[in-house]
Formats: structure tokens, sequence, C-alpha cells
């Protein structure tokens, strides 16, 4: 099993005929992922390497039977896009696109949670089940098959520790970044949720960072709902507050959103906590050791 | 990015928002003009974006332009807990009966909007939240219901507003609420929101932070933006599309992804050093970003060595270390540090192999991160000997 993307995704790349878009769908192609479709309005009948293109979300749905989406579109229309495939009755949506105003996505955030879809992102590199579907960014070569479920507010940083587990032996049945921004799709505790609940996943590793309080919730979480193991990694203990450190969302807003604070909380719920990314892939190849 | 209180209230007018008249000054002759303009008693404000103005001297009461001008000479130049004062707010005093605090801001928590109200207003909220919460009220507000009244009413009656200022909170609240979704606020604050002995409802000071991803769509608003304050160096980085940030230490970091990044600065201090800078070159880097982005590191004097940190992703190897080589090449004898480089990921064999065949004795290659934090603070405390 794996968690969000498997063998059993129908991809449908929104954007797939921009530059990153074709890029990364061939890429996710390449890995193993089934892409069926992509949507470009008004190039229906085209087709990017035997990938045909539709005018729709709906249409793409209709004739290749898609059921997750993956979204590269500019940040003007990538909320409209997320609308779109989530009303054509998508079920993931995995969204790319950064610098998406905040308002339009606590919107659209508030709608697709009453539709009852799951979306990763925005602002996000994605999702992978190592062996099984790659969907976004995620360089599938650094991944391998495992034990550990990978969940993450950033981007390269993850690649650092699965490319440090691997070194160790070990990989993840999927990895979830959930995206920089203040307002993503799917939280920590959301995919904390379905790992708990997945069956091949033993332990779990979560990349957090400065700014807001999901982790401080997610050890809640951890602590009241999760019997699997869960150790983590806390970036930004040097950020200075009110300065917003690449992420729309790693901000330390007055004396809230620390990553000390967020250490202790984690490790008040029994989570341990790297210092260091390497640590953490030790602590993590450590907890499925133990088991 | 945050407003200035006169643009925030000039926000607010244009929605609708009762605000005191008053216009913003940059001199004491103009603070004397508006004075003169608006006649009787007025304030003259120091226009700084941090809290404690009042009790720093930079709130004054001036009956006439003369004593008007006489404030504004001593309080445009002063230091607010760092902040230079550079221009003063003069407007209408007011005859207050009441203060109250309103606000409307975007809850990461709850992805949603919160709205907040208290009959304790004119104090530091944050203190009144840590001492006695339960004086403000909260409520959530959906974004696709918006604020709607029975919103409005749980905040004026929650929190116990005389009953002759809950017609013109709730107006009030209404209108702060446009402000919030016309101008993609993430926070819309009131306090002092005052009652006025004449029964009028009043923001007397306003604040406004604004969502940094929608300033596309508000150009007006961008222009409002306070450049004065800005590092050299920031700038000079943000012109080149570069996300830089400076600090206070002195090794240089650049590397690829911000947690990655801020990964690095953490590693750094545990290697017992100080990063000088938080510089993204982001995804898909190429060699001329990366020459770019170590142009701005170097031009840190407080820097005395680099440490280069790519983990490979989309971002290739063999681009970043061309990049480095470039770098080398464009700034020539102005590399006096030493620059310690660790890739990995996609074409980092290609890139090792690039940089290794560089005549320059500067570039150290380091296997793994935290080696590449030990080597690159060992050299820096090396230098700083030297």
């Amino acid at each position: 099993m794996a968690i969000l993307v498997d063998e059993r995704t129908r991809l449908v790349v929104q954007g797939l005929t921009g530059r990153e878009g074709r890029f990364h769908a061939l890429r996710n192609r390449d890995y193993g992922t089934k892409v069926v479709a992509g949507v470009t309005p008004g190039k229906a009948g085209q087709d990017v390497e035997g990938i045909p293109v539709f005018n729709t979300v709906a249409g793409a749905v209709a004739e290749t039977g898609a059921n997750t989406s993956l979204i590269f579109v500019p940040a003007r229309f990538a909320v409209d896009a997320l609308y779109e495939a989530v009303d054509a009755g998508i079920g993931v949506v995995v969204l790319i696109t950064e610098n998406i105003p905040v308002l339009d996505m606590t919107r659209a955030y508030n709608y697709v949670k009453a539709k009852g879809a799951a979306l990763v992102g925005p602002n996000c590199p994605g999702v992978i089940s190592p062996g099984k579907a790659s969907v976004g960014i995620i360089p599938g070569e650094i991944t391998h098959a495992g034990p550990v479920g990978l969940v993450s507010r950033s981007g390269t940083l993850t690649y650092q520790v699965m490319y440090e587990m691997a070194t160790a032996g070990v990989g993840q049945t999927t990895c979830v970044g959930i995206g920089g921004d203040p307002v993503v799709g799917s939280s920590f505790i959301d995919v904390l949720e379905r790992f708990q609940d997945d069956p091949e996943t033993e332990a779990v590793v979560m990349i957090g960072e400065i700014g807001g309080d999901d982790e401080e919730r997610a050890a809640r979480f951890i602590a009241e709902e999760m019997s699997k193991p869960v150790v983590a990694y806390i970036a930004g203990f040097e950020a200075p507050p009110g300065k917003r450190m690449g992420h729309a969302g790693a901000i330390i807003s007055g004396s809230s959103g620390t990553a000390q604070a967020k250490a202790e909380a984690l490790e008040a719920a029994g989570v341990r906590v790297g210092r260091n990314p390497t640590e953490a892939a030790e602590l993590a190849v450590a907890a499925v050791k133990e088991r | 990015m945050d407003l200035f209180e006169h643009q925030a209230k000039e926000l607010f007018a244009r929605h609708g928002v009762a605000v005191p008249r008053g216009r913003v000054a940059w001199s004491p002759e103009e603070a004397a003009a508006v004075a003169a303009e608006l006649g009787g008693t007025v304030a003259v404000k120091a226009q700084v974006q941090i809290g404690g103005r009042g009790k720093a001297g930079g709130i004054k009461l001036a009956g006439d332009p003369a004593e008007a001008r006489a404030h504004a000479e001593r309080i445009i130049g002063m230091d607010i807990r760092g902040h230079t004062v550079r221009r003063v707010l003069v407007e209408e005093a007011s005859d207050i009966a009441a203060e109250y605090y309103v606000a409307i801001l975007h809850d990461r928590a709850s992805k949603g909007f919160l709205a907040m109200a208290s009959a304790e207003g004119g104090v530091d909220i944050e203190e009144v939240a840590a001492t006695r919460p339960e004086a403000i009220v909260k409520v959530p507000v959906n974004p696709l219901v918006g604020l709607r009244s029975y919103h409005v009413n749980q905040l004026v009656y929650g929190a116990g507003f005389d009953e002759r200022a809950r017609k013109g909170a709730a107006e009030l609240l209404a209108r702060l609420y446009d402000v919030l979704v016309a101008a993609d606020c993430m926070l819309v604050e009131v306090n002092p929101l005052v009652l006025t002995g004449g029964g009028q409802v009043v923001a007397l000071d306003g604040k406004v932070s604004l969502d940094d991803s929608a300033l596309v769509r508000h150009p007006d608003l961008e222009a409002l933006r306070d450049t004065s304050a800005v590092d050299p160096q920031e700038q000079a980085a943000k012109e080149k599309g570069l996300n830089y940030i400076k600090l206070d230490g002195y090794v240089g970091i650049i590397g690829n992804g911000a947690g990655l990044v801020m990964s690095t600065l953490d590693v750094v201090a545990q290697a017992g050093g100080k990063a000088a800078n938080f510089l993204d070159v982001g995804g898909g880097a190429s060699a001329e970003t990366m020459a770019d982005g170590l142009a701005v590191i170097l031009s840190d004097s407080k820097v005395r060595g680099v440490l280069v940190n790519i983990f490979g992703g989309i971002t290739r190897g063999d681009l970043v270390a061309q990049g480095i080589l470039d770098a080398l090449d464009r700034l020539g004898d102005k590399v006096q540090v030493p620059l310690v480089v660790r890739l990995d990921g996609t074409n980092a064999e290609e890139g090792r192999a690039l940089l290794a065949g560089s005549p320059s004795d500067k570039v150290i290659p380091a296997a793994t991160m935290l080696d590449a934090a030990r080597k690159a603070v060992e050299l820096a405390n090396a230098k700083a000997g030297a």
C-alpha cells in the first residue's frame, strides 16, 4: 500500500503543454505513473509525446478515467484550475504552483474540503510512492521503496533526508511534500492520519519548519491518535523573527512559530527530534529496526 | 508587507471605515500647515511599524500649528525601538468616551478568517490575550460565507461594547471586512476603536498587513512600500530576483530550497559559527543565478567564508559548479575567502569534477552537509584569526 498516489493513479496534468508541465509530466510517466491526459484550453486534439490534450478536465475525465490531477498552471489561473479539477470529480489534486494569494487559497480550501477531495499543496514538490507513482517534481532517482512514511513542508530538505535514509538502506512507502504556504490543502495531521491507517507504513518522518502551529497540532495528534513511531526534524532555529524565510508560510510572528517551540511540543508528545537532517534519518532507521 | 498608520487609514477611508480627519506630514512645516488646515487641537503621531510609540513620546497633542510644528520637529528623526521616524500623521484630536479593540485576520490554523473584539482597547492586546484571554471575543468566519450580521452581533454583544457604540461598531466591522477582502489583507486591526463623546465610532489607529503573494493585483498598494530601511545587499539581491535575507554572522550561505537553506543556517550554528545570510537560489538554479548569488554574498564585508550547499533535484550539480566557476572568473581578486562546496543529487559527480579542475585554491569540496558546515566554520574562524 501507499497513500494518495499508487499504481491505481490515473493522472491528468493541467498545464501539460507549458514548459514545466511538459517536463515534469514526462518525468512522472518515465517513472511509471499512468499519465493519461493533459488539459490546456484551446489545445484539444493535440498530444504531448502521446499524452492526449483536452480543453477541460471534465472532458479528460470522461475520456480517460483520470482520478488524480497535477496542476502546473501559473498563479493567476491556478485556483481556477483547482476548482475545475474538483468539480470534474477528481479525488486527489496536487498543486505545485507558488505565489497564490492567500485569500484565493483560503476560499478554495474550504470549497475543496466540502467536496471531499484531497488537496496537496500549493507551493509543494508533490507526492511520490516509490516504485508505484510519482505526481509532482520529487526526483524519483533518490527514492527507494520501504516502510517509512515521509511528510514535509519543504522540497530539497526532504530530498536530503531521503538521500540520507537511502544511504542507511531504508526507503519510503510514500513521500508527501505538503508545501510551504500559510494555507495548504493537506496539513501534517491529514497526512499522519493516512500513514497511521496504511498497513505498510511502519514509522513516519515529519519535517517541519518555522511559522504557524501545524507542528504543534501534529504533536497533539501523535500523542493522542498514533500508535506508529514518529521522528521529526524542524528547520529554522537560526531564523530571525518577522522575516519570510523563502516560503510564504515560514515566518516567526512575534514569539509564535519558532523552531524551538515546535521541537519542544513534538518531544513532549514522545516524538524523537533530530538536530539535523542526518540525525533525523538515523532516528528513522532506528525506529524501523526497533519494530 | 505592513502599511503605516496613515496609509492604513487612507485605505480604511476609501472603504467607508470612519477615521479622524488628518494627513501625513514629512516635515515640521508641513505638520504646522496640516494643523492649521484642520483647526483646533490635533494629535501629532510618529509613523513607525512598531508598537509602544506612545510610551516612547511619539504621540503628542498640539493646541495650535506652532505647537504642532514643535512636536513634529522633535518626533521626526526620533528612534523608536530601532525604527527611525521619517513622517508624522497630524489628525484632529478625538474626544474619547470609551476604547475598544477589533480585528479581522486570516487564521492559519482554521484556514478561515477570525474576527475579534474586546472592550479593553487602547492597551497592548497581546498582553490582554496572555493575562485575560476571556476579555477577547473570537469568532471564526468561513471565507465562503463572509462576515455576517450574526458574527458582528457575537462580537459587539459578546465583548460588552457600550450600547451607544454597538451600531457604529457593527457598521465599522462590516466595512473593515470589505477592506480585508478588497485589498487582500492578512490582518486589519483597529486599536483603539473609540466611542467619542458625541457618540461617533471611529478608528483611532489602524494596522494593516498585506498578503505579499497578492500584491501583483494591487499595484497602488505595492507603490506604498517603504524602501528607506531596506539593506543595500537585500536590494541588490532583489533586483537580481534572488531570495536573500541578511543576518548578522560571518559565514555566507547559499543553497537551493528554503528548507535546506534554513537547515544549513542551523547546522552552521551547531558547528559553532554564525550565518551571514539566508540565500535560496531556488529550483532549477542556473550558472548565472549561482554567480549572481555569490556576488551578493561576497559584497558583504563581514563574510569570512562561504558555504554552498546544493542538493540537486531539478537543480543540476554541473550547472551549479559552472556558476561557481563563472563567479570566480567574474569576481577575480575580490574573492578572498574560502568557498566550501557540498554537491549531491542530480549530476553531482559531473559538478564535483568541474570544480576539481578549477585552478582556484578558494574552492574546497566537502562530502556531506555536516562536514561542509564544520569546514566552513573552521576556515571562517581561521580567517578571523589571520
